[in-house]
């Protein structure tokens, strides 16, 4: 189980934390999700004692980091945004110094096999880590982490240039490793988090923005209606026509066009799904429609949608 | 902490850095013994050590540069200070694996001594009490050059401030003779290195300059522990 409650870390006059506060229950999975420099790795080397906060405590299984960093510290395996890789070191010489760092209780021989074959890295073991390709090393920096079989798993952006084949090894591995660890794994992907993690952390300019089940935040961004529809007709007409369809909330014109088809940029109102009558609107007038497809929600936007909901909730609760 | 210990000593030797420490050591001061004993026809190695005093802030430099700087610059130092050991024993990790091939290098050197004890008498008290103080100095000087290292994530600036620093030390007790108000003096000779070492240079055991010795080592050592839990609230 971890524990972050009011965490405060400044820099200078600006907040890279700002009373950030969650909890993570054991055997859960939880991903961590913010736009670049919102204060994931902060919070999580806070969490792993390699940085004190100004104020705020953080609780590995109820021991405090800061009051038994190294009982606390025991209990949990840290893969840091950038791995922490001795260059001249092989990959085996490598995990056998971690093992002896973390004073690591298991078979030796049998835990390292274990771990290389998890992450994939059987092949390369008697490599030096300088010459191995950044997807190679981050998998041996993610072995580093499983090494002495910690209870809680702190990821920083896991993925960060793997190939697309290994990240789904990858997510798969998070996912297993969810069923008897506690994970924290954070990322800036939306899709990466859905497809891993049973809870979302949103973090945003070191506020927490949102933390709820994965269901909860798909079903939130579920009512996204915006789409980009692709029609061939006379671009004027067709743009004062669909904007005037009611439930519409917003066209606009997109650059990209194809022949005599240009595209729309459309979203709808709340709960209205615009497509089909866009269909026969187009159909009647005689405009082929080319392309339609939904668009995802951007880091950004869910941000928006997720402080308007809170608002209103806040407002439904005021009255 | 033997798991570090352990790799930095291995690092020594891994990569160039340990040999071409030793080397020079063995070089320069095989160089100053030949030339300050045996061409000078004398028992009398007095003058040899205060030369490799010299040498040794050098070593010192090159021994200690890497420990931190690199560990910083290649941010490999979040790994051992997320790992379940203390701060204080990574410290002592590393001024340990310094000083093992500090105690080496000097073990080595004693085969310049071979010459003297083959065709002449030399005053063995002498050069064991030499041998001891060097060993202490050494240490006093890695134990500077380890705080340098903490300090910065560039190995040349780390090695540079250790050599600006060393000399400095050993070159106020030299000045020291040509300043003419006492209490000036007194004081700088309370803080020099190289008049705390003169009386092991005649063979006497001086326990002050032990504990004076020990005392920089501690002290610096300290130091470079307290930059470590600052940083972290920085
Ligand atoms: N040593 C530092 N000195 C000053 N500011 C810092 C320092 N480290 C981080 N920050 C600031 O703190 C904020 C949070 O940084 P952090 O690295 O936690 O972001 P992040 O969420 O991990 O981003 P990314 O997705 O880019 O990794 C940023 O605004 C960053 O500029
Ligand atoms: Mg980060």
């Amino acid at each position: 189980m971890v524990k972050i409650e009011h965490l405060v870390k400044r820099y200078g006059s600006n907040f890279a934390l700002d009373d950030v506060s969650f909890t993570v229950e054991k055997g859960e999975v939880v991903g961590f999700l913010g736009p670049n420099g919102a204060g994931k790795s902060t919070t999580m080397n806070i969490l792993t004692g390699f940085l004190s906060s100004d104020s705020g405590t953080a609780e590995i299984n109820g021991v405090d980091i800061l009051e038994h960093p190294l009982e606390a510290k025991k209990m949990v395996g840290y893969l840091p945004e950038q791995p922490p890789l001795y260059l001249d070191m092989t990959v085996e010489e490598y995990l056998n110094f971690v093992c002896d760092l973390k004073k690591c209780a298991y078979d030796r021989k049998k835990h390292l096999k274990e771990v290389c074959d998890v992450v994939r890295i059987s092949d390369v073991r008697s490599r030096v880590i300088k010459n191995l390709s950044k997807g190679y090393r981050q998998r041996v920096g993610i072995a580093q982490a499983l090494i002495g079989n910690p209870e809680v798993i702190i990821f920083d952006e896991p993925t960060v240039g793997v190939d697309p084949k290994q990240v789904i090894e990858i997510r798969n591995l998070i996912r297993n490793l969810g069923r008897e660890h506690t994970v924290i794994v954070s990322t800036h992907i939306l899709s990466e988090v859905q497809a891993t993690c049973s809870r979302i952390v949103i973090i945003n300019r070191g506020k927490i923005v949102a933390n709820e089940k994965t269901e909860e935040i798909t079903r939130t961004l579920e009512d996204n209606r915006r789409f980009k529809v692709k029609i061939a007709g006379p671009q004027g007409e067709v743009l004062d026509t669909i904007r005037q369809k009611p439930g519409m909330t917003y066209v606009e014109p997109l650059p990209e066009r194809e022949g005599d088809a240009y595209a729309f940029l459309c979203e709808s109102a709340p709960n209205t799904d615009m497509r089909k009558s866009l269909f026969y609107t187009c159909a009647e007038r005689g405009w082929p429609i080319l392309g339609l497809e939904p668009i995802g929600m951007s880091l950004e936007d869910v941000f928006i949608k997720l402080i308007d909901k809170k608002a209103e909730t806040a407002k439904k609760k005021a009255r | 902490m033997q798991a570090i210990y352990k790799r930095e000593l291995r690092a020594y030797f891994t990569t160039p850095i340990g040999y071409v420490t030793v080397a020079i050591f063995l070089a320069v001061s095989g160089f100053f013994f030949s030339l300050t004993t045996l061409q000078s026809q004398t028992t009398d190695v007095s003058s040899y050590f205060t030369y490799s005093l010299f040498v040794l802030v050098i070593v010192a430099a090159l021994l200690t540069m890497r420990l931190f700087a690199e560990e910083k610059k290649l941010r490999t130092e979040q790994l051992l200070l997320t790992a379940p050991i203390s701060i204080t024993s990574m410290v002592a990790a590393k001024f340990f694996a310094a000083e093992t091939v500090l105690l080496g290098m000097l073990v080595l050197s004693t085969f310049n001594l071979i010459p003297l004890y083959l065709f002449a008498a030399p005053y063995t008290a002498q050069i064991v009490g030499n041998y001891i103080a060097l060993f202490l100095v050494g240490s006093a000087f890695i134990a500077i050059g380890v705080f340098m290292s903490s300090l910065t994530e560039n190995q040349l600036a780390a090695a540079v401030a250790t050599i600006g620093a060393l000399l400095f030390l050993l070159i106020m007790g030299f000045a020291n003779q040509y300043i003419d108000l006492y209490v000036f003096r007194y004081l700088i000779n309370w803080l020099s290195v190289y008049s705390r070492y003169q009386n092991f240079t005649y063979g006497i055991f001086d326990y002050n300059a032990l504990l004076y010795y020990l005392s920089v080592c501690f002290v610096f050592l300290y130091l470079t522990v307290r930059v470590y839990e600052r940083r972290r609230w920085a």
